[in-house]
């Protein structure tokens, strides 16, 4: 299916899931699917390095909080409509994904994974000690009750992160089946068969690394509005580093899909948990299901279902 | 001028010097043999001409321009290709999809030399039918034989399509008729134009395929010439018999 | 007024300085120490064995809480606890390493899915710790927490000298096991040449797995360390985990003399930023040196 067709495909969806949410009249439906989404995003996004090239990021939280910061910042500047704040919390994450990439991934793939967890560290040290944005007290993000058009805001925001799944996941789709998909691939299965055969791999590190922080402080540009009181602790917080690698993990990391359905069972997974038992259970759940799977299914529910119809072809 | 010259090529690891001033050249459309007992340095002067190691000193001259400094992308973009002495196949491609990489991101890479994706496809077909490997096109390496594997390695070389081929051991572990199979394989490569250096334990092969054999022992060269001559060079034979 | 004070012509200004500059140092020792002893275990595992386990601060954080437990339970020494919990993080690690080698190493995988695995293990052992301890923070008691020794201007806390000891000690133990015994340099040998060693007829599972049962040890008596010097909540592991992996490249992977010398430097830069910065900075330290030497000399000090 070319990405001509793809693309309309998966905007009607996008558009009957706003509908859909818009017939259970509950705003807790939005605030829930806000989540979920935002997860698509994230998963997605690091997919595009993680599962594609095979180099991990531990620190998923700072490309977020990034985007998260960057719209505080402006914010107090001057209050700027969503979509420009997106679109620059993308371009932060994504020059600060490029820089920390073109230090670290000339050396093994080890040394990048630490150094994106202890980026995500020093950059929480750095926005806790830095009062314009709120330090380590926080910053009030004020948002107004109703967008034209939408109605109440919290569905104009669900709107805007529904468009980033969408772009997201074109864009992981898209990368799969063109060139560069192969470079990613060769790169994750033995980067110095790649490099022999022509590939540049530093060059297309590089890129994945951009690309997937860029996404990521695309995600985390709107969340000031959605969570209206921003603190570090929120922003930096554990379950996005957990997240944004246990739902690909766990979905399966060779395809666009894996991120989705990660995200999806996990992210409802959670909302439930939260709801029910505590939000500490949350991420013990999702680590232990992390574990659980990198173990046993190290490919995946996709992997799984790939395996089961390999099987049955035979 | 010599397609490639390796002068006073030296590398250490920590303390251990692995090739110590090598002086080599291999004019165009050579054969030429490379032995020496293991740990001589053979496999870490194909890392040095290829760019997967730096040299400590001397430099590599291909093709005319020196390329010290380049990465070993862009020295198979230039036309050096290698195959790997434990074969290295991309696991999670396939066969077909393994040639598809060194045509994208080398053929294609190269200045006004565009191919289509019939045209990809087309070559890939070539390459497939040249080894023998046309009816595992979209079967993974993980479903391939021992020399089907070493086959793949070296047709992914040549997707690349070089000017000097590297070959590291490619016939370790196999059977006679193989090793007959993959030198046979080599020259129609050589015919069709390409410089091949063989790295090679297996002399039967060496002596069979090569124009002029080089021997390396413990990081120094001590023969280049024809292969009877050096075959028979005293120094060589207290080398192999001291092994 | 010292005799340094004295010494020098600007007078009162200087002498605080002075005073600030020379206590900073020796906290930035004494806090080496305690790098050192958390950092041994990775310098092994990830130095020797090239296993990234990022999991190393929560064995080190249970190790603060098994210390924590007993002592407030029946106010035995965590020093002491530590050293009798040792044969049981012994076990722990080999077991940690049966699995990561069934499910990973055997098959190629540790790139990704063992980073995973270790990644999955760090939180869950936070998490685990959090519900059952809450997130307020824990201490021990003992004698040498409090008093202080003071020469002239310098201050000596006990609390920081003694875990400081220990430490050096641990680390001369660890030495002499590895340069002086049988299995030790087969250890250092495994990471080199598989080969040898098989023909040595020593199995380089096995003596992984051994080495890796000793680098959970140490976590034990570095957690007990940890806990003396300052109080611990579920969450410190993670503030540790860019110092042990900074720590081990800027020391040179796989030289133990290295990681002390790292731990140490990184103590003092630590310390000194702590003190005339201010506290909150010192987390992104951490992460400078680990950039600037990744960039400048990746070998490492000490580095093989």
């Amino acid at each position: 299916m070319r990405t001509r067709v793809f693309l309309p495909i998966l905007i009607a969806a996008a558009a009957l899931v706003f509908l859909g949410a818009r017939l259970i009249s509950n705003d807790y439906v939005f605030f829930a699917g806000y989540t979920v989404l935002q997860f698509v995003v994230l998963a997605t996004a690091w997919n595009i390095l993680g599962g594609y090239t095979g180099y991990v990021n531990f620190g998923s939280a700072a490309f977020f909080a990034l985007g998260a910061y960057s719209t505080v910042f402006l914010h107090k500047l001057y209050p700027m409509p969503i979509p420009i704040l997106i679109v620059v919390g993308g371009v932060v994450s994504g020059i600060v994904g490029l820089g920390m990439g073109y230090l670290t991934l000339r050396l093994r793939g080890a040394f990048f994974a630490i150094a994106t967890l202890a980026l995500a560290v020093v950059l929480q040290t750095l926005v806790v000690n830095w009062d314009y944005v709120g330090g380590s007290r926080g910053a009030y993000i004020i948002r107004p009750n109703e967008v034209a058009l939408i109605g109440p805001y919290i569905q104009y925001l669900f709107v805007l992160m529904l468009a980033l799944a969408v772009i997201a996941l074109t864009t992981a789709r898209g990368i799969e089946r063109s060139q560069l998909g192969y470079g990613f691939a060769t790169i994750r299965d033995d980067e110095l068969a790649a490099e022999a055969c022509g590939v540049p791999t530093l060059r297309l590190k590089l890129v994945a690394t951009t690309l997937s922080g860029a996404l990521m402080g695309m995600a985390g540009a709107p969340f000031p509005y959605y969570i209206g009181y921003l603190q570090p602790s929120s922003a930096f917080g554990l379950e996005y580093a957990v997240n944004s690698i246990a739902m690909p993990m766990i979905g399966g990391t060779t395809s666009w899909v894996g991120p989705l359905i990660g995200a999806i069972l996990l992210g409802s997974l959670q909302q439930y948990v939260t709801v029910t038992i505590s939000s500490s259970v949350n991420v013990l759940v999702v680590g232990a299901l992390l574990i659980l799977f990198v173990i046993i299914a190290p490919n995946g529910i996709v992997g799984l279902v790939q395996a089961r119809l390999h099987a049955r072809r035979k | 001028m010599p397609l490639l010259e390796v002068s006073a090529l030296s590398k250490r690891f920590g303390g251990f010097v692995a090739l110590d001033g090598i002086d080599f050249a291999v004019a165009a459309g050579e054969r030429v043999g490379l032995i020496g007992p293991n740990g001589s340095g053979k496999s870490t002067l194909v890392n040095c001409v290829c760019g997967t190691l730096a040299n400590e000193t001397g430099t590599v001259h291909f093709d005319g321009a020196a390329i010290d400094g380049l990465t070993t992308h862009e020295r198979t973009r230039r036309g050096i290709a290698r195959s790997f002495q434990l074969p290295r196949p991309f696991v999670t491609l396939t066969v077909a999809d393994n040639l598809r990489v060194p045509l994208l991101y080398t053929v294609n890479a190269r200045a006004g030399q565009t191919l289509t994706p019939a045209e990809v496809d087309a070559r890939c077909a070539e390459l497939l039918a040249l080894v023998g490997l046309a009816d595992k096109a979209t079967r993974l390496p993980r479903d391939l034989t021992q020399v089907e594997m070493r086959k793949l390695e070296l047709a992914r070389a040549m997707a690349a399509d070089p000017k000097l081929l590297m070959a590291d051991e490619s016939m370790a572990g196999l059977s006679h008729s193989e090793v007959d199979d993959i030198v046979g394989l080599l020259v129609r490569l050589n015919e069709r134009g390409i410089t091949i250096v063989l790295i090679e334990h297996i002399m039967r092969a060496v002596m069979q395929f090569s124009q002029r054999l080089v021997v390396l022992v413990s990081g120094k060269k001590i023969a280049d010439g024809k292969p009877d001559a050096v075959i028979r060079d005293p120094e060589v034979e207290r080398a192999y018999i001291g092994q | 007024m010292t005799t340094a004070g004295e010494a020098l012509p600007w007078g009162e200004l200087l002498d605080l300085s002075f005073d600030l500059v020379i206590n900073a140092l020796i906290a930035g020792i004494l806090l080496g120490g305690l790098y050192a002893a958390v950092t041994l275990g990775v310098s092994i595992s990830f130095g020797i064995l090239d296993i990234v386990n990022i999991a190393h601060p929560a064995f080190i954080i249970l190790g603060s809480y098994i210390a924590y437990i007993v002592n407030s339970r029946f106010g035995l020494d965590p020093i002491l606890i530590s050293i009798v919990m040792l044969p049981a993080f012994y076990v722990l690690g080999a077991g940690v390493y049966q699995i990561y080698y069934e499910s990973f190493e055997r098959r190629g995988q540790e790139a990704l899915r063992g980073l995973s695995f270790f990644f999955g293990l760090l939180f869950v052992t936070e998490v685990m710790l959090i519900l059952v301890f809450g997130v307020d923070y824990r201490y021990v008691e003992a004698p040498y927490i409090g008093p202080s020794w003071h020469i002239g201007v310098m201050d000596f806390p006990l609390r920081m000298v003694v875990p400081c000891v220990a430490a050096l000690v641990l680390f001369a133990a660890l030495e002499l096991f590895m340069s002086r015994t049988f299995l030790g340099r087969a250890i250092s040998a495994v990471a080199q040449d598989q080969l040898a060693l098989r023909l040595m007829a020593a199995s380089p599972i096995r003596i992984k797995r051994i080495a890796f049962g000793i680098s959970i040890a140490t976590a034990a008596v570095a957690g007990a360390l940890l806990i003396i010097i300052q109080p611990v909540e579920p969450s410190v592991g993670r503030e540790y985990i860019g110092r042990v992996f900074a720590i081990c490249v800027l020391g040179g992977l796989g030289s133990l003399p290295g990681t002390v010398i790292g731990a140490m430097l990184l103590g003092i830069l630590e310390s000194f930023t702590a003190t005339f910065y201010g506290p909150s900075w010192a987390p992104a330290v951490a992460f400078g040196v680990l950039l600037l030497t990744l960039a400048v000399r990746p070998a490492g000090l000490l580095g093989r």
